[in-house]
């Protein structure tokens, strides 16, 4: 049987890892090898990496950092953040990651994704989707660490992008990122009846709770987390965690 | 010894990891003449069907790697579109594939996928029905491995289906006829379990 997949969803600045709340004050986490290194321990299921400030500082991706996260990786990697380019996006792959993550480029030019769907296959080209709700309370997509407002919709965008041939869509849910108070399930509801390729969603896990609920409605789903998996406790003290293979059985 | 064929596709250093965490020396190869002291191979792939073809057939190893499979029989194992490109064909594209062995790669008929997601298949999955092949040996039971494909390899000779796994229906998650090896997963990126077939087969 196929089997829903948790998640990590790593933030990378300045070549450490950090945590946001609400995409803003960005904390220290610790080194991103290392704490590859402890989730291979933890047999994961899939890592996603993600560089915020490639695309803000209009910067290249870190290829030697991605180089060495893929080598150290025994879990499938998705990697994210600045990638612009087919040529980019080849290097990377030739890197050792399994999945692309494209985001602000494409909510300006949606055919990038057929043009490097056509040299790595669509399966591998991922595209994330920070949403957050504007003025007038409803959904819409971001880019830019959530301070650019596209005017898209999300709804209307993810049907686009399942028929250009995206293979799975991550839905970042910028309000609730970091607070740890549980996903925003409207938002997965209206996003996931739109669409047959895979969903993963991100933004606002406090707890395994939190994902049995989403995975308990939508069956097949990715359930990805930051805080949960770096921290414990109240005081949100850094531990890399992740459940074991019992616990995620019980998920399902 | 195991020779990992580099021709731009797919993730080689991924393997060269999971040797080297086993003991077991790899050597790359990304021109013709690295394959000659070759014992066993792996023939990597990620991606789509055409473009591995070409890479492939662009890398000026296809005719000496042609050589030491069919002729001198040394142990391959194909790895997802390496496995697929070891068929005649694919309905992912035009290129024709390696023709080693009899079947074709096919799309996964999203009707029969009882999920409301439907392709591609992505995640860990069983692998089953692996019985007495020397590549699954201790892997018999519980083993779960990491997909990412919408096309699978159909075998039009049965018995060179040596797992199964399930999607819409049982499909050939692994083959093997003679010393030719494809397995549809990626055991590179497949913790314990993947670790355990390269190690079987490094070993065969």
């Amino acid at each position: 049987m196929l089997r829903p997949r948790i998640i990590p969803s790593l933030l990378i600045q300045n070549g450490g890892l950090v945590k946001t709340v609400n995409f803003k004050n960005p904390r220290y986490i610790g080194d991103p090898i290392n704490t590859v290194r402890i989730f291979n321990e933890k047999e994961v299921d899939e890592l996603a990496i993600f560089d915020i400030e490639a695309t803000v500082l209009n910067k290249e991706p870190n290829y030697k950092l991605i180089q060495n996260l893929a080598a150290q990786s025994r879990m499938p990697l998705c990697y994210g953040g600045g990638v612009k380019t087919t040529a980019q996006a080849q290097k990377i792959f030739g890197l050792g990651i399994e999945k692309i993550a494209l985001s602000s480029i494409v909510l300006q030019n949606p055919t990038i994704i057929t043009e490097i769907a056509n040299k790595v296959g669509s399966q591998s080209v991922v595209v994330v989707l920070d949403v957050k709700k504007n003025f007038f309370a409803n959904y819409e997509i971001a880019s830019h660490n959530g301070k650019k407002l596209s005017g898209l919709n999300p709804e209307k965008f993810v049907q686009q992008l399942e028929e250009i041939g995206v293979g799975e869509i991550i839905l970042n849910s910028i309000d609730q990122d970091g607070l740890m108070k549980g996903y925003d399930e409207n938002l997965i509801n209206k996003i996931k009846s739109k669409i047959t390729i895979p969903l993963t969603v991100l933004g606002g896990a406090g707890s395994l709770d939190d994902m049995y609920k989403i995975i308990k409605t939508h069956g097949v789903i990715g359930v990805a987390a930051g805080s949960l998996f770096v921290f414990k406790g109240k005081y949100k003290a850094v531990l890399v965690n992740y459940p074991t293979r019992e616990q995620k059985q019980n998920l399902f | 010894m195991v020779t990992i064929i580099d021709y731009g596709v797919g993730n080689i250093n991924a393997f060269v990891n999971v040797y080297s965490r086993l003991n077991i020396i790899t050597k790359i190869a990304k021109v013709s003449s690295d394959l000659d002291d070759a014992e066993k191979l792996i023939l990597p792939g990620v991606g789509a069907f055409d473009y591995a073809m070409t890479s492939l057939n662009n890398s000026g190893m296809r005719q000496k790697l042609e050589d030491l499979v069919l002729n001198s029989k040394v142990p391959i194992l194909g790895v997802c579109v390496g496995m697929q490109m070891m068929g005649l064909k694919s309905e992912e594209g035009i290129s024709e594939g390696l023709k080693w062995i009899d079947g074709e790669n096919v799309k996964f008929d999203s009707e029969k996928i009882k999920f409301a997601t439907k392709l591609p298949h992505m995640g860990w999955n069983d692998v089953e029905k692996s019985i007495n092949n020397p590549l699954f040996q201790g892997l018999e039971i519980d083993s779960i491995f990491y997909f990412l494909h919408s096309y699978y390899f159909k075998c039009n000779n049965l018995n060179n289906i040596i797992a199964e796994s399930e999607y819409g229906g049982y499909f050939t998650s692994a083959f093997q006829k003679e010393n030719i090896f494809g397995i549809q997963f990626h055991p590179e990126k497949s913790h314990g379990y993947g670790e355990k077939i390269l190690e079987n087969f490094a070993k065969l």
